[in-house]
């Protein structure tokens, strides 16, 4: 497969590694990602999903890949991709409310030293009122509970109005009602042409929830329409153990290393 | 108070207004130095400027203060760059390499002033604790009036952290909260960052030489600790953290003053008082603060627990006159069918009695109407759960008893109603006991049983 620079294509990747202290934790990765899709990214734990986001989004050094979006390089694209960090990635005490978070997806709009403005704080709301949240806009973001905090990092990517979004496990621990309205936002972003890439660990939702799905561990096992991939022996080679071969050789790189 | 007698404006209203300019400016920054989880930031910043003073007065031969003032900056700065990079290259966490790099610093700042020594009075002593005491006395000239130096020079640093904090508010805001999504949006996380430790770095060398180290590591640290008890929203929590920080120097000076007359010394030294009235406030506000507060905790949890007594009391009553048990109890015979302590249930009791939910006749507690309405309640929510915790969770029916005990106690109106249809509005819990009707003289249960 060979990668698609092409602006119609909302994010192509080309032989991707990351390695943590060299040993690597994303392996020659290369996929496209059609547009207007919704693309849940499976697999094992310590597969590197979250890696796979943050490397596009240039959080964490890449050892080596290219990364497109819409054809052209992530800074010069970055307002036209939303970021939905795993729940946890936060501190949950800080001292915000729910209309708070949800505004701070607009403060490119805001721009540099300007203040937050009237017509912005309405947006935020709209975007609460989306997700079905609106009248805990003014809670402290300790008090709402984790589907509602969930919530309001959607309602936080909808006011970015972009155009490919990155979530990494939205689904997680959020209650059943929290995970109808996802993927029913979700389903209503692809309406508009917008894609969406999931990082997901639920097995049995992703036929039901993705038209595209990645097999990930540390490479990519297989990628393509989930009716095709998402297929018994794919998932067997992705969950069946790790690369252990390609471990044990970045594992005596490092023995040589520290012996020299 | 004769202490304060002696208070004459001229001299202590500098002073007070020296440590007030000092707290308020580390306040302001320290806000964001705590809600990163980086109050140490501020400390290691300010012992590790040491070397940046010594060499700037190598280098530069002179005490004037732009040269030391800039090498200050400078090495202050580099205890942040140098805290990620060894962060980084070591893999240890941010404490672990700060405490290297500080220690590092300071130690080779001391070896160098004592080096000087020789030749120029570079005191630690001075650096450490400051001198607020004189800060009358050093004065300059701006504009027509006689003002003391360090006024001057921390009023620059107050107006210099405030317009930081006011136009980089929403940036200190995003970058302090969700790093990686700042970043995304277009506001670099690591410059903001960088940005904050300058200004650290400024605020700690302008207050060092006047009102001394201790002051304003405190001052950076603890304003904002405390007001990050009192309050949850951001402006208020900065806000307080001025307010707290100006009162704590107000106090200080005027404790230094009196506070060892009573001991029958002289006054002591205002810098570190200042910073002990800080910590007497974090203290105050660690027990009282109005949701994390220790004392508002042991408060609410003493009502819950005395709440669920009480309503125990009414539901045992209940389940007693429904089996039709005499004679009535009395408080002692409650007392060990409930476990409580005497005090407690005493309390409960009068609670009881002040709501109108029971009286006591002739030694024996019993209900009135209105507190066989509340038992009647309870005791239908207790059932309902025993039923609906064996037909729906498929709960063995003799582990049930506890759990419905618990539950009980946090089951309204609405959820009861939920539940009663979830179980087919039934008539007998699981040990046959009836299942009291919603309101007293209403028939039980909805479906005819047969």
């Amino acid at each position: 497969m060979t990668a698609n620079g092409s602006s119609q294509v909302p994010l192509s990747i080309d032989d991707l590694t990351v390695a943590y202290h060299r040993k690597p934790v994303l392996w020659d990765v290369s996929l496209d990602v059609p547009a207007g899709s919704l693309v849940g990214v499976v697999g094992p734990n310590g597969a590197g999903k979250s890696t796979l986001l943050k490397a596009v989004m240039d959080l964490i050094p890449r050892a080596s890949g290219r990364i497109r979006v819409f054809g052209k390089s992530y800074r010069q694209q970055r307002q036209r991709v939303g970021y939905v960090p795993q729940r946890e990635s936060v501190d949950w005490d800080f001292p915000v409310d729910a209309l708070d978070v949800v505004t701070m997806g607009l403060y490119r709009q805001v721009g540099w030293c300007w203040p937050v403005r009237a017509r912005h704080r309405r947006a935020a709301l709209a975007a609460l009122d989306r997700v079905g949240i609106a009248e805990l806009a003014r809670r402290q973001i300790s008090q709402l509970s984790g589907g509602q905090q969930q919530r309001t990092f959607l309602a936080r990517a909808l006011v970015q109005d972009a155009d490919l979004y990155l979530m990494d496990e939205p689904f997680a621990a959020v209650d059943a009602a929290t995970e109808r309205a996802i993927i029913e936002i979700l389903r209503g972003m692809k309406q508009q042409g917008k894609t969406a890439v999931v990082v997901h660990h639920d097995l049995q939702t992703v036929p039901d929830y993705f038209d595209y799905v990645v097999l990930l561990n540390m490479r990519v096992v297989a990628h393509g329409d989930v009716r095709d991939v998402f297929t018994p022996e794919n998932l067997h080679r992705t969950y069946g153990g790790r690369l252990t071969l390609l471990e044990e050789v970045s594992e005596a790189m490092r023995r040589r290393e520290r012996s020299l | 108070m004769e202490a304060l007698a002696g208070w004459n404006w001229e001299l202590d209203g500098w002073i007070v207004l020296a440590g007030v300019l000092c707290a308020v400016a580390a306040a302001l920054l320290g806000n964001f130095l705590v809600l990163r989880r980086m109050s140490m930031l501020g400390d290691a910043i300010s012992h590790a400027v040491l070397p940046g003073l010594a060499a700037a007065f190598f280098l530069s031969g002179s005490r004037s203060s732009l040269p030391m003032f800039l090498g200050a900056v400078l090495v202050g700065v580099l205890t942040a760059l140098f805290t990620e990079w060894i962060r980084g290259v070591g893999q240890v966490d941010e404490g672990a390499s700060m405490g290297v790099v500080f220690t590092s610093l300071f130690a080779l700042g001391l070896v160098l002033i004592v080096q000087a020594a020789d030749h120029v009075d570079l005191d630690p002593g001075c650096v450490l604790y400051g001198a607020i005491e004189l800060t009358p006395l050093d004065t300059v000239r701006v504009g027509g009036w006689e003002l003391p130096r360090a006024v001057v020079m921390l009023g620059c640093v107050v107006v210099l952290n405030a317009a930081f904090v006011l136009l980089f508010f929403k940036e200190l805001k995003i970058s302090s909260f969700d790093p990686a999504l700042a970043t995304t949006v277009g506001f670099n996380a690591r410059w903001m960052h960088y940005l904050l430790m300058i200004l650290v770095a400024v605020t700690a060398v302008a207050s060092f030489e006047s009102v001394g180290n201790i002051l304003v590591v405190a001052m950076l640290v603890v304003p904002a600790a405390a007001a990050y008890m009192l309050t949850d929203r951001l402006p208020r929590m900065i806000g307080l953290s001025v307010l707290l920080g100006a009162a704590s120097a107000v106090a200080g000076h005027a404790g230094a003053l009196v506070v060892p007359t009573w001991f029958g010394f002289q006054s002591t030294t205002t810098a570190g008082m200042m910073a002990v009235a800080a910590g007497l406030i974090l203290l105050l506000a660690v027990a009282f603060g109005p949701r994390h507060g220790v004392v508002v905790k042991f408060v609410r949890r003493r009502q819950l627990s005395w709440s669920i007594l009480a309503e125990d009391v009414v539901g045992l009553l209940y389940r007693l006159d429904e089996r039709g048990r005499q004679p009535r109890p009395n408080r002692e015979a409650l007392r060990e069918m409930l476990l409580a302590d005497r005090l407690t249930l005493w309390l409960v009791l009068a609670w009881l009695r002040h709501r109108g939910e029971v009286v006591i006749a002739a030694d024996a507690v019993l209900l009135t109407p209105r507190g066989a309405a509340r038992a009647q309640g309870l005791v239908r929510s207790h059932r309902l759960w025993e039923l609906y915790l064996v037909s729906e969770v498929g709960v063995d029916a003799e582990r049930i008893h506890d759990k419905a005990e618990r539950l009980e106690h946090f089951t309204d109106l609405g959820l009861r109603e939920q539940l009663s249809a979830a179980t087919n509005t039934p008539r007998i819990d699981p040990h046959g006991s009836p299942i009291p009707a919603e309101h007293a003289g209403e028939e039980s249960g909805g479906a005819p049983a047969n």
